[in-house]
Order: C-alpha cells, then sequence, then structure tokens
C-alpha cells in the first residue's frame, strides 16, 4: 500500500511544491553534564504547503528535537532551518518568538492547558496575541466543544483537554501545526476524536500540518511518513492512499 | 479582561493562604512605616505652625538680675529681631491631696498685653488683668490633672510667703509642649504647674522692678545665631547670666526633637525588616510558582508570548501581592496613627494636635515595599523568563541524592527510612532548608526584640529607682547653702540619711563644639546617687576630674584625659579646666559627675552643696513634707516614688501599646514564614508522598517525613533565632539610643521562651493545617498529573 521512495527522488518529482520548511544539516547536541548527547546527527528535510506528515520513529530517535527547532522552540548546534523567508537558525530570541506567534499552532502530548483558565479562555490566551484569529467560539466549534465552553481543564477529559488544545493551536489560523505525540496520553477513541481535528483543521484551512509520533497506525492518515532513527532521516514513506481516522487501528 | 490576566487573578486566588500570609507582613510592615512617619509628619507640621503662630523664640537666656537697660543693648545687636523680657521663679504650691509640694513656675506677662514672643495659647478664661492682684493663667495640663477650674484658688509659696492666686485663664505655651519640672525627664502633670502673672505683681513680690532674669529673642533673617549667643552672654555676664542658649537647647523642644528623630528611625528600621522578610517570603514562593507552572510557561511561550511578557506576568503576580498589602497596610496604620497620635496628647501638648497624614507617606510605603519585592523576587522572575521553551516542556529532572553525612559516619541504622528521607531531603538543598530557617530565625528574633523591650525598659526603671538613685525624697535649695543645712535637713522628721549634692549649670566645651549641662557633685562614698557603668559597678569618683556620660562625650569629641573646658554658669561664673577621668554608659540624660568637694575645689568655694538627697523611714512623710514647705530656702521637693509612678505610667500608656503592636506584627511574621514554608513542602512534594501512600504507607508515616523536617527546621531555628534577636536589640538601640535615654540590652528568659512558645505554637498550627490537606492528599489525582 505504501510506497518507499528515495528523498531524491521524491524531491525533483514534486519540486514543483512550495516548500515551506527547508532543512538542511541540522544536528543538535545537548550536553548533559559531562557527556554530550547526539540527539539530530545531520537532518534535510523539507515540507511542503499543505501536507499532512507524519514524523514516526521511537522514543529518543530525535522526533521531538525536530519539531522543536522547527518550531522555533530551540535552535540547532549545526545546519540551517528556513521557514518560508525566516531564517530560524539566526533568528533572535524575539524574533523567534514573533515566528512563533504569528505562523506556528502548538499541541502537545500533554495539552499544556492552563489550569486557572476556562476551554474559551485558553484559546483567547491565543487570540489576544494573534493577527486574524478566529473568535475562542469558532476554534472550539471546529474541535465540537462548543458546548464545553466554559469548563475548567479539570472538568473535562483528557480527550477533551487535548482537542481545546488543538483549538487553541488553530485559533490563530497559523501556516503550520505541530504536534507532539498529540495521541499519547489517550487511548484509541479519544485519540481519534482528536486526530479528526486535526485532519478537519488540515484539511479545510489547508494549514501545514507535522505530527510526531511512536504509533505506527497513525502514520496511514498522512500524506508523507518520515522515518526517524538515531538522530537522521531513515526513510520517507509517500502514501498514495490517506486514510481516515476512523479507519485507523492500534 | 485579558485571558492571561485572568490567569494572574485566579493564580492568586488559588495561593491564596499563602498570598495572605505575605500580603499580612507586608501590610505589618507598610503599617508601622505609616503610622510611625505620618506621626512624625502630623507631630512636625503642628509644632511648625503652633510654633509660627505663638512666635516661639530662637534664643533664650537667663540671669540673676539684669536691669532694664540691658534690655535696650540686647535690642541693637545685629542680628537680633524681637526681644521678650520677664521675670521667671521657682515657687512651691500646696495642691489638695498632694502630701508633698508640688513645683510651679510662675512667668511674668507684660501688663495688659500678650507676650512678643511665646505667646500663649488660652484654652479657656482670659489673661491677668492688669489692675488685678493675683490673678494666673494656669497651664491646661495641671489644671486638668488637679481638676483646677476657672475662678479655683491656688496656695503658692512666694518668696517664702503664702499666697492665694485665683486662676482667671487656663492655656498652653510653645515653650512648654513636653512640660517637666526642672532636672525631671518625665512629665508629673499633678506635681508640676507652669503659671503666667502679670510682670508688676510678679516683679514686686522678687524685688525686680525695671528689670528681668530671663529673656527670649527670634533671630532676623541669615543672623549667625552663634554670634547673636555670644552677644547676649557678653551684655548678661554682669548679671549674673547663666549663659544664653539656642532652640535646640531648649528642654521642651529638645525632648519633642528626640521623641521626632526616633519616630523616624524607628519608623523606617522595624519595617524595612518586615518587608525584607516579606521579599525572602516571595521569593520562595514565586520560585515554587514558577517550578509548578513550568509546562504552562512553556506553552505561553510556543504561542508566541514573548519572555518579557512573561517576566511581567510573574512580576505583576508580585505586584499584586505587594499592593494588597500595601494597602492594608495602608489603611491599618491610618488606624493606628490615630490612635498613636492620642498617645502623643498625653504627653506632648499643642492647642490641636490632629492626625493627618501626608500623600507621600503611603506612597514612599509602596514604593520601598515594591523596591524591596522586585528586587527579592528577581531571580525568580529571571528564570522563568529565561527558561527554554523546549525545556520547559519536558519534566524537572530528578534531583540528586545521597547518603546524608550522619549515614556516611555509619549512624543509618539508628535512623529508619522516614527519617532518613527528612535528612537527605535536608542535606539536598541546604540552601532552601537554610533560607526557612533563616525565614524562622528572623521571626524569632522580631519576637524576641518586641517582647526585650519591656525587659529592657522595667530594668532601666529597677535600675534608676533601685541601684542608681536609692534615695526616697530629693531636696534641692534656691541657692547653695552650706553644709550646716544638710545638718538641718538630718534632723526633719522621718529623716534616717541625708547626702548632700552638689549642682553647677554650665556651658562644657571642647573644641568649637559645647553643651550646656548641669555638673553633680555627689560625695566619694556616695550611697544614694550612684555613678554606675552599664555592668553595673560603680564608678571611684576621681579626686579631681570630670566623668561624663558617653553620649556627651561623643556629641563633645573628647575622650578620657582630655580636658575640658567648663564655663560655669552662675556665681562669678569662672572658667576653669578640668580633666575628663571617664566616659560613663549610663542609662538617661546627659550628665557630668564629680566628687562634691573637687566640685567645690573647682568652684572656689568651701563646703557647699545645692541640695540632698534623703533616706526616709517612710512613717513621717507628711510632716517632713510639711518642714521642707515652711523653709524658704527649699526651692523643691521630688519624691522618687512619684517618679517612679510616673515613668510606669506612661510606660503602660504608651510604650506598652508600641509593643504590644511590634510583637503582634512579629507574631504574624512568624506565622507567615513557617505556613508558607510548610505549605512549599507540601506542594513540592504532594506526588512523592502520594506515592508513598500508594505503597502503603500510612498518613501518620508520611506526616511524619514532611512535618518531621519541619520541626527540625522550628528547632533548629530557635538559638539562631535567639542569637538574631540579640544583634536584632542592638541595632535596633542604635537607631533608639539618644540624650534622652540609652538602652542596655536585656532579654529575660521569659522573653525567650515567650518567643519559642509562640513560633512552635505557629509551627504547630501551620503543621495541622498541612497535616489536613495531606490527609485529603487525593492519590489517584496526584499520580496522574504530571510533575
Amino acid at each position: 500500500m505504501t510506497e518507499t521512495r528515495n528523498e531524491d527522488v521524491y524531491v525533483l518529482a514534486d519540486d514543483s511544491r512550495e516548500a515551506v520548511f527547508i532543512a538542511e544539516g541540522i544536528t543538535k547536541v545537548y550536553h548533559m553534564g559531562e557527556v554530550d548527547v547526539h540527539a539530530l546527527r545531520g537532518v534535510d528535510l523539507q515540507l511542503y504547503k499543505g501536507e499532512f506528515v507524519v514524523l514516526l520513529g521511537p522514543s529518543g530517535s530525535g522526533k521531538s528535537t525536530l519539531l522543536n527547532i522547527l518550531g522555533g522552540l530551540d535552535v540547532p548546534t549545526a545546519g540551517s532551518v528556513r521557514y518560508r523567508d525566516h531564517d530560524l537558525t539566526e533568528a533572535t530570541e524575539a524574533e523567534l518568538t514573533e515566528y512563533r506567534r504569528h505562523h506556528v499552532g502548538f499541541i502537545f502530548q500533554f495539552y499544556n492547558l492552563i489550569p486557572s483558565l476556562t476551554a474559551r479562555e485558553n484559546v483567547a490566551l491565543v487570540t489576544e496575541i494573534a493577527l486574524d484569529p478566529m473568535t475562542p467560539e469558532e476554534a472550539l466549534k471546529l474541535v465540537d466543544l462548543g458546548d464545553r465552553m466554559d469548563h475548567f481543564p479539570s472538568q473535562l477529559s483528557g480527550g477533551q483537554q487535548q482537542r481545546v488544545a488543538v483549538a487553541r493551536a488553530v485559533a490563530k489560523r497559523p501556516e503550520v501545526l505541530l504536534c507532539d505525540e498529540p495521541t499519547g496520553a489517550l487511548d484509541i477513541t479519544t485519540g481519534v476524536k482528536v486526530l479528526e481535528a486535526i485532519e478537519r483543521v488540515n484539511r479545510e484551512l489547508g494549514t501545514t500540518t507535522a505530527v510526531i509520533t511512536h504509533n505506527a497506525a497513525i502514520a496511514a492518515m498522512a500524506d508523507r511518513v518520515i522515518h526517524i532513527a538515531d538522530g537522521r532521516i531513515a526513510r520517507i514513506d509517500h502514501n498514495t492512499q490517506k486514510k481516515k481516522p476512523t479507519e485507523l487501528e492500534w | 479582561m485579558r485571558a492571561i490576566n485572568r490567569k494572574l487573578l485566579r493564580d492568586l486566588w488559588h495561593m491564596r493562604g499563602q498570598a495572605l500570609a505575605i500580603v499580612m507582613i507586608i501590610a505589618s510592615g507598610v503599617a508601622l512605616f505609616v503610622t510611625q512617619l505620618a506621626t512624625l509628619e502630623s507631630l512636625t507640621f503642628t509644632r511648625d505652625s503652633y510654633y509660627a503662630e505663638k512666635r516661639f523664640a530662637d534664643v533664650f537666656a537667663n540671669c540673676k538680675r539684669a536691669p532694664a537697660p540691658a534690655l535696650q543693648r540686647i535690642r541693637e545687636v545685629p542680628g537680633v529681631d524681637v526681644v521678650q523680657s520677664r521675670v521667671i521663679v521657682e515657687v512651691m504650691l500646696d495642691v489638695p491631696g498632694l502630701a508633698e509640694p508640688a513645683k510651679g513656675r510662675l512667668l511674668s506677662v507684660p501688663d495688659g498685653r500678650r507676650p512678643a514672643l511665646n505667646d500663649l495659647f488660652l484654652r479657656d478664661g482670659r489673661m491677668p488683668d492688669p489692675q488685678a492682684q493675683g490673678e494666673v493663667v494656669v497651664i491646661e495640663m495641671f489644671a486638668k490633672a488637679n481638676n483646677y477650674h476657672l475662678n479655683d484658688t491656688i496656695t503658692a509659696v512666694i518668696n517664702g510667703r503664702h499666697q492665694r492666686l485665683t486662676i482667671v485663664g487656663i492655656g498652653l505655651s510653645p515653650e512648654y509642649v513636653y512640660s517637666i519640672a526642672p532636672g525631671e525627664m518625665i512629665p508629673d502633670d499633678r506635681r508640676y504647674a507652669v503659671l503666667w502673672m502679670n510682670e508688676r505683681e510678679l516683679a514686686a513680690a522678687y524685688n525686680m522692678e525695671g528689670a528681668f532674669n530671663d529673656l527670649a529673642l527670634t533671630l532676623a533673617p541669615h543672623a549667625s545665631e552663634g554670634e547673636v549667643i555670644a552677644r547676649v552672654d557678653d551684655i548678661l555676664r554682669p548679671y549674673g547670666g547663666l549663659g544664653a542658649y539656642a532652640r535646640k537647647e531648649q528642654v521642651s523642644h529638645w525632648f519633642l526633637q528626640n521623641e521626632l528623630t526616633q519616630l523616624e528611625t524607628f519608623g523606617v528600621f522595624i519595617p524595612l525588616i518586615f518587608i525584607g522578610v516579606a521579599a525572602f517570603l516571595l521569593n520562595v514562593v514565586l520560585n515554587r510558582v514558577i517550578a509548578t507552572e513550568r509546562d504552562q510557561i512553556a506553552a505561553l511561550k510556543a504561542f508566541g508570548y514573548s519572555n518579557l511578557r512573561v517576566a511581567l506576568h510573574f512580576s505583576q503576580m508580585v505586584a499584586g501581592i505587594v499592593l494588597v498589602g500595601a494597602l492594608v497596610g495602608t489603611a491599618v496604620g491610618y488606624w493606628l496613627g490615630v490612635m498613636m497620635i492620642d498617645l502623643y496628647t498625653a504627653y506632648y501638648h499643642f492647642p490641636v494636635l490632629t492626625f493627618r497624614m501626608a500623600g507621600w507617606v503611603p506612597v514612599a510605603g509602596l514604593l520601598i515595599t515594591a523596591a524591596a519585592s522586585f528586587a527579592g523576587t528577581l531571580n525568580a522572575v529571571r528564570r522563568a523568563a529565561a527558561l527554554p521553551p523546549a525545556e520547559a516542556m519536558r519534566p524537572e529532572a530528578p534531583p540528586t541524592y545521597r547518603a546524608t553525612t550522619i549515614e556516611r559516619l555509619g549512624l543509618q541504622r539508628l535512623l529508619a527510612q522516614p527519617s532518613r528521607m527528612i535528612l537527605r531531603n535536608l542535606e539536598r538543598r541546604p540552601m532552601k532548608a537554610g533560607l526557612s530557617v533563616l525565614g524562622m530565625s528572623m521571626a524569632v528574633a522580631m519576637l524576641v526584640m518586641g517582647t526585650a523591650f519591656m525587659d529592657i525598659i522595667y530594668y532601666v526603671i529597677d535600675m534608676q529607682s533601685n541601684v542608681i538613685h536609692r534615695e526616697h525624697v530629693q531636696v534641692s535649695f534656691h541657692e547653695p547653702r552650706s553644709m550646716r543645712s544638710l545638718h538641718e535637713l538630718e534632723r526633719l522628721p522621718g529623716v534616717t540619711y541625708a547626702e548632700p549634692f552638689r549642682s553647677v549649670p554650665a556651658r562644657v566645651r571642647f573644641g568649637h563644639r559645647s553643651r550646656r549641662i548641669g555638673i553633680n557633685g555627689v560625695p566619694a562614698d556616695t550611697r544614694l546617687d550612684r555613678v554606675l557603668n552599664m555592668e553595673l559597678e560603680p564608678f571611684e569618683l576621681p579626686k579631681d576630674g570630670i566623668l561624663l556620660s558617653r553620649v556627651l562625650g561623643e556629641k563633645l569629641g573628647i575622650s578620657a584625659g582630655d580636658q575640658l573646658t567648663v564655663e560655669v554658669l552662675e556665681g562669678s561664673r569662672p572658667v576653669r579646666q578640668v580633666k575628663v577621668a571617664a566616659l560613663i554608659d549610663d542609662f538617661m540624660g546627659i550628665a557630668a559627675y564629680m566628687e562634691i568637694r573637687a566640685l567645690n575645689r573647682l568652684m572656689r568655694e568651701g563646703d557647699v552643696i545645692s541640695g540632698a538627697n534623703l533616706l526616709t523611714d517612710g512613717r513621717h512623710d507628711r510632716e517632713l513634707y510639711d518642714a521642707l514647705r515652711e523653709r524658704p530656702l527649699v526651692a523643691g521637693v521630688v519624691s522618687k516614688e512619684a517618679i517612679i509612678g510616673n515613668l510606669k505610667r506612661m510606660i503602660e500608656e504608651n510604650l506598652a501599646v508600641t509593643i504590644g503592636i511590634n510583637v503582634l506584627f512579629a507574631a504574624i511574621i512568624a506565622f507567615g514564614v513557617i505556613y508558607n514554608s510548610a505549605r512549599v513542602s507540601l506542594s513540592e512534594r504532594a506526588r512523592e508522598l502520594a506515592s508513598l501512600r500508594v505503597l502503603g504507607l500510612t498518613r501518620g508515616e508520611i506526616s511524619y517525613i514532611l512535618l518531621g523536617e519541619l520541626a527540625i527546621l522550628t528547632l533548629v531555628s530557635l538559638p539562631i533565632g535567639f542569637l538574631l534577636g540579640n544583634w536584632l536589640i542592638d541595632a535596633v538601640m542604635l537607631t533608639l539610643n539618644s540624650e534622652v535615654m540609652r538602652f542596655p540590652r536585656v532579654v529575660s528568659g521569659t522573653t525567650y521562651a515567650l518567643a519559642a512558645t509562640s513560633v512552635i505554637v505557629a509551627a504547630t498550627a501551620s503543621g495541622l493545617i498541612v497535616r489536613e490537606r495531606l490527609d485529603k492528599l487525593d492519590l489517584v489525582e496526584v499520580l496522574k498529573s504530571r510533575e
């Protein structure tokens, strides 16, 4: 069902598409006391407008590091990352903040909702600083939580909390949606609902979406699946036929 | 409202227990600050307008008897603006219900006119009629204390003759805001009166017609005070001048000024301690909040909130607490200030003394608090701002533990596992444990200091009344007399022992600095007026040479061995050199002591005395006082019992309130610090403790781990707090010690016990609150939530 292609071949075949991210030779080394941990060892990668990419790999493979670098949360030790005309490797702290504020939506494994704010207020936290946001109500309706807007995180189930997080991430109409194990803490039924929300945003708003996961089943809903192991891209799969989240099994 | 501000308010509400504790500490500091400084402001403002309105003089001078032409010469001195001459005499008064005679001071007022300077404020009645006889205006405090009203009469012994005076007015004067008999420290409104009488009548009684013995003057703008004083001195010298002096040496003004200086230093120093503690607590709490909100901070940053905005967010948290604290403090301070002013009206007398709070006082309180709090939390805020978002997304790395020193010493078998946890936890974060101990020690120290004031004051009273001054009655003469007068006093009813003293008014000078004081001559083997140092060792009175209060020595810049110039201000006004034998650490006033015969030699006079200290059998006081009243040579009689009574009354009415407030606020600190420590430990370790519960430990056992730590910290902080308290007392004494009073450091066992008990009670209460929360620990919830 899936084809395996060499990346070079793929790029040649698809270079008519508009690249949103171009990463070249990025490495990341963490200094942990006396040992150096190589999280990324030279990654070349392009992400294209509107595509849905899954970064698949076991824990410790470096996929979170890669996502953090793409999202402007972290900078590589070497190599370059460009987002359209922004050079993320050379950007200052303030420029990275601007970049995150206006272009990126984040979804985290543990939701990272502000417990003292209701669902609506958690979304408002982002819409209040965005340029052209939807209203918190619109965003919450998009993830099917129109009836839970005034609930605090502690009054919501895990799946509902993650959907609030999705609403919060997409409310600013970001060009890129970066999701770090969005279903990692959820069971299959609730996980599917969250994935449906993410897929819907990708489809309806055309948001470039990258999801990292160690759950191979999720790969089936991606346009491309980038396998990461030991800080390198092991291979890239291209799905000719994407599955709907409801069709996934794990 | 923006969502991030909503988060702020809800976070504050969530930590309301801890926030409230800090608010209370800030409020205590700000309240003290506002109270003291607003009181200072009110007093200063009232004093200045009173002085201006009643034309309080700049320079004062007394002499024996100067003729009117001398006054004209003084008027012509360059720099002199207005001059007012008067006649002042000290008299004895018969007050119904009082065994001993009261002291009175009669001041002349120009016949039919108001005084040009030092005018009276008439509360009631009128000035004496220039045509009438025996009419007086009485100072309000004396009238009140003795229940005198208009048209009542008082009997005075004027120049040896009993005379009835009619009260036609009741008033106050800027010269007697703090009204005390000469040589005393504390007002005794029952036994000391100031009275104003027509000049013609008073002058006639004392053979002072066309003459004066006292004058006051104001200076023209830009006049040199020192020069005017020197010229006035020169003019009055032939007339028995006692030396002119500036307003700053005027008794009432001097006491008031000392009080204001004390308010100023006290109003800043003590609040600073509170505010420091509050800043420290804010730091602890904020660090904890930031640690628990790591993932929220990360999320905020991931969404594009800048580091500055995150820093601002946490600064606003501090600002919220500071603002509420400052507001509550200002309100409480205002209320306390009104109370304080009420206390002041008992000792400092103005026509009206109302509490007013200048706008700058609360603003300054707020700014100081804000500055200290932001400085104290800068590090925590910076940590939040610098937290890299990617880093913050991961839970904090597990802390490194190791076996403690005690265990490494091989004593681990003595310790059960929970006890080891306590010790390892303490050793792992010695800084945090140290800060908690420091906070609690501060609380202990504040309690020790607050309560120790009572110890100190009662100690000083005991010293002054039982150890230093052991006489029962002090008798002073109008004029120096021969030793024969002493023998006369010895024979009076009830007198068991009489000891002479000589008191010489003098200006002492060293270099360009000088002070007006009284030199006390006492016998070398004195039993009743002893010269002791702060260690209570009697000073050997040197055969010649002079002992000075250390505070006076320091003012003059003189030390033992130096030659002091003594310009005697009575008799032929000789100027002599005396060697300073030693500086003495005494408690009250500024004093100079000489052996009585050495003083007589210095004065080139025979065995002359100014009065005597008496011991009585206590059974014949009435007869003794009657006998003394009959003797024209006796200027005044002072019963020590009355003085001590006044001192105790002043303390109970005035200081007790201030000290009570301090102790209350210290207790607030104690509770605030301990409660915060306990809450922070609880939130840091809830997960660990819940895990232990899941593993089967009982509630009691996990409480032991958490509260055991608190108990150890509390116990360690007690001795450190005692030590700190002693330092604190020394530091406060440095700011409090004045020419009026010096305080030794005295801390009784009861004070230590009280401080320890309060802190242990606060710790137990905090422990119980935390224990209650521990009991309610939701095991599933705690374990599910990410750290």
